[in-house]
């Protein structure tokens, strides 16, 4: 009897103190895109650390982070695929971008140095389409004169699972070339003609780095951490560029916010001559009509932050691009509008 | 008193007989639940594409059109090459095991197959990707191509990348190996002494003795040990998603990278929603009805070797 009393004045000890923690402590729950989620996680870890403030960021994809945020199972959703103004309105959902990142073609030839070898859009696009079948073939070879390529038949890689990257690499192709647009066309999956799938950016770039003669896409960071062979691509400008922040930063200084409802925005074959052809913008969705004072409160300090140099700095090194100051104070303009709790805004 | 303490029990065994029926029933319901579940779900999907789903292999998520037959076809293509080498490999394992080797030895060797059936399926399939791919497109897929010369097979053809229906199936057959050979030798274990050793009398040889005696005392649990990595064969997830190259698509050579059932949920669900959703329980409603039917034919055929064999020894 004495131990059983014993065990449930503890039990009841444990059960007070994860209540007393809970009462302290502000916990948020996000969950969405895996595309910018290096990024988020070093975000939430470092916000914790300076505020106390717990932000749980679940990368489980966008399509689930949209779905769980229609379920309200969390506080906010991310997504790369940002949602249609009336897809918005009938949900109360407003979204705003977050972060911007480059995807980037990366390759596998034998005897190619890294980063030499250029591609122009209709090339890509065939290439991925399967018109064209090995690295020495005239229109590849016409476009890199310095280059020795090797009679090498291509392997495409592409994401077997369905993504955001996947996603803004497809709308790049289908704005550029008309068969991509009516044969496998733009989605977060499509109907690769060619080629063999790998699991996420990692697993795509795996694939490439194993088999010779390959091609794939993956997001830059990925590209730039493992040290893979990127391809130079002809921007709208007709210039080649080589991606990097520098070309990112261009294409996304390029766009034009202001006449984007609900943010809406779409990064691929932007203007400018150094600008990076395929960006990828990243959102977050957050109801209009918010039920906690406190929770929202801390949630749109914490978006906040994410603004702030410290934040970008974060961005910057993980390679991603922050999203430009103007658009930041049109971001800021819009949540005063949109984000309340009854009837009263949460932002300063 | 007496009498008090005698109901006392016979309410305790009450209490205890519904306890345990309770739990048993749970079993059925939780089986019910998902085949229920899953029809409900996926109710959309087979009002959308029907019967043809299960034959067409279109898989086009951008026009919203789905077909389960490349899933299907990967899934039984893959099992099949599995279960080709695993089965024998482990009829001959688990023979030496039992009939031939120093007690030592095959205590040593029965110990390491019980570790490799231990090893979760994501080891097999990052061992898979970083050391059995590179040897595939290296060494296995020209030697198969090239030096066997067997280019003018349908089922050699194109660049071997290392990814693809083959790979994958031979790594199925490792996972799916120390199931089967650990079963089969405790088969043979069972065997009783006095009825190999009245037939070595007789002056059997040891494949006699194996194909006479052995192998039809236990042919019931050969069987079983069969179905057991064939089951374990036709769910595999992990293992199967990093190497088969993960594309819809039905090819005759087994070098091209295909998909399976388990591997086409793994990859899409994160981002699934509507018919696609729908299209994917479909998919899993299928993978769990093949499931019941190899049940269902193993039973059925266990029943049969029962009534063929039983009488005999």
């Amino acid at each position: 009897m004495k131990r059983k009393i014993f065990l449930l004045s503890g039990l009841a000890s444990i059960l007070t103190a994860a209540v007393a923690t809970n009462g302290a402590e502000t916990t948020i729950n996000g969950a969405g895109a895996t595309f910018p989620a290096p990024v988020y996680s070093s975000w939430t870890y470092r916000y914790k650390e300076k505020t106390g403030t717990r932000i749980n960021y679940q990368a489980v994809g966008s399509g689930a982070g949209i779905a769980q945020i229609k379920a309200k199972t969390v506080d906010f959703g991310a997504s790369d695929e940002p949602l249609k103004k009336e897809e918005l309105d009938k949900y109360g959902m407003t979204q705003f971008p977050m972060l911007m990142g480059g995807v980037v073609p990366v390759v596998n030839i034998p005897g190619v140095a890294s980063g030499k070898l250029q591609l122009t859009p209709k090339v890509l696009a065939d290439i991925f389409l399967g018109k064209i079948k090995k690295w020495d073939d005239a229109a590849i070879t016409s476009i890199n004169s310095g280059l020795k390529l090797p009679s090498m038949p291509i392997t495409v890689v592409y994401r077997s699972d369905g993504s955001g990257t996947t996603w803004i690499f497809t709308n790049y192709l289908s704005k550029i070339s008309e068969d991509w647009a009516k044969g496998p066309g733009n989605g977060k999956s499509v109907k690769w003609p060619v080629g063999v799938g790998g699991q996420k950016n990692p697993g795509v770039a795996n694939n490439v780095q194993k088999i010779s003669g390959s091609i794939g896409y993956v997001e830059y960071t990925y590209a730039f951490e493992g040290k893979l062979s990127c391809a130079a691509l002809q921007n709208k400008a007709g210039k080649f560029v080589a991606p990097g922040i520098e070309s990112f930063i261009s294409a996304g200084a390029n766009a034009d916010w202001k006449n984007a409802p609900g943010f809406y925005m779409v990064l691929t074959d932007q203007p400018g001559e150094k600008s990076w052809p395929i960006l990828g913008v990243t959102y977050i969705l957050v109801y209009k009509e918010q039920k906690d004072t406190v929770k929202s409160r801390e949630m749109m300090k914490y978006f906040n932050w994410c603004y702030t140099d410290e934040g970008s700095k974060t961005a910057s090194t993980l390679n991603y691009v922050p999203i430009p100051e103007n658009v930041v104070k049109m971001i800021k303009d819009s949540w005063k509008n949109n984000v309340k709790c009854d009837g009263k805004s949460v932002t300063e | 008193m007496k009498q008090k303490k005698k109901q006392d029990k016979s309410a305790a065994d009450r209490i205890f007989y519904i306890t345990t029926m309770f739990c048993a029933f749970l079993v059925l319901v939780i089986m019910c639940g998902f085949f229920v579940q899953l029809f409900i779900h996926s109710f959309p999907a087979i009002k959308k594409f029907g019967f043809t789903f299960l034959v067409s292999g279109e898989w086009d998520p951008v026009r919203n059109i789905y077909g389960a037959a490349s899933a299907i076809y990967g899934t039984a293509i893959t099992t099949i090459i599995a279960m080709a080498i695993a089965v024998p490999l482990s009829f001959l394992i688990a023979l030496f095991l039992v009939e031939m080797a120093h007690p030592v030895l095959s205590r040593i060797i029965g110990q390491a197959i019980e570790l490799l059936a231990a090893i979760p399926s994501i080891i097999y399939g990052m061992w898979g990707l970083f050391v059995f791919v590179p040897f595939m497109q290296n060494y296995v897929g020209p030697f198969l191509a090239d030096t066997l010369k067997l280019k003018w097979l349908p089922l050699f053809q194109g660049p071997c990348t290392g990814f693809g229906l083959l790979t994958a199936g031979i790594v199925l057959a490792f996972m799916v190996l120390p199931f089967i050979s650990a079963v089969m030798r405790d088969v043979f274990k069972m065997v009783p002494p006095v009825l190999k050793e009245s037939a070595y009398g007789c002056g059997a040889t040891t494949w006699e003795v194996t194909f006479d005696v052995t192998m039809k005392y236990g042919m019931q649990g050969l069987l079983g040990a069969v179905f057991l990595g064939l089951g374990r064969a036709v769910g595999e997830t992990m293992a199967v998603l990093f190497i088969i190259g993960n594309t819809p698509r039905i090819s005759a050579s087994l070098f091209e990278s295909g998909t399976t059932i388990s591997a086409t949920l793994a990859n899409n669900f994160a981002e699934s929603s509507g018919v696609f959703q729908s299209v994917l329980l479909e998919l899993g409603l299928v993978l769990l009805a093949i499931t019941f039917l190899i049940q269902i034919a193993a039973q059925f055929w266990l029943n049969m070797v029962r009534r063929k064999f039983g009488g005999n020894i």
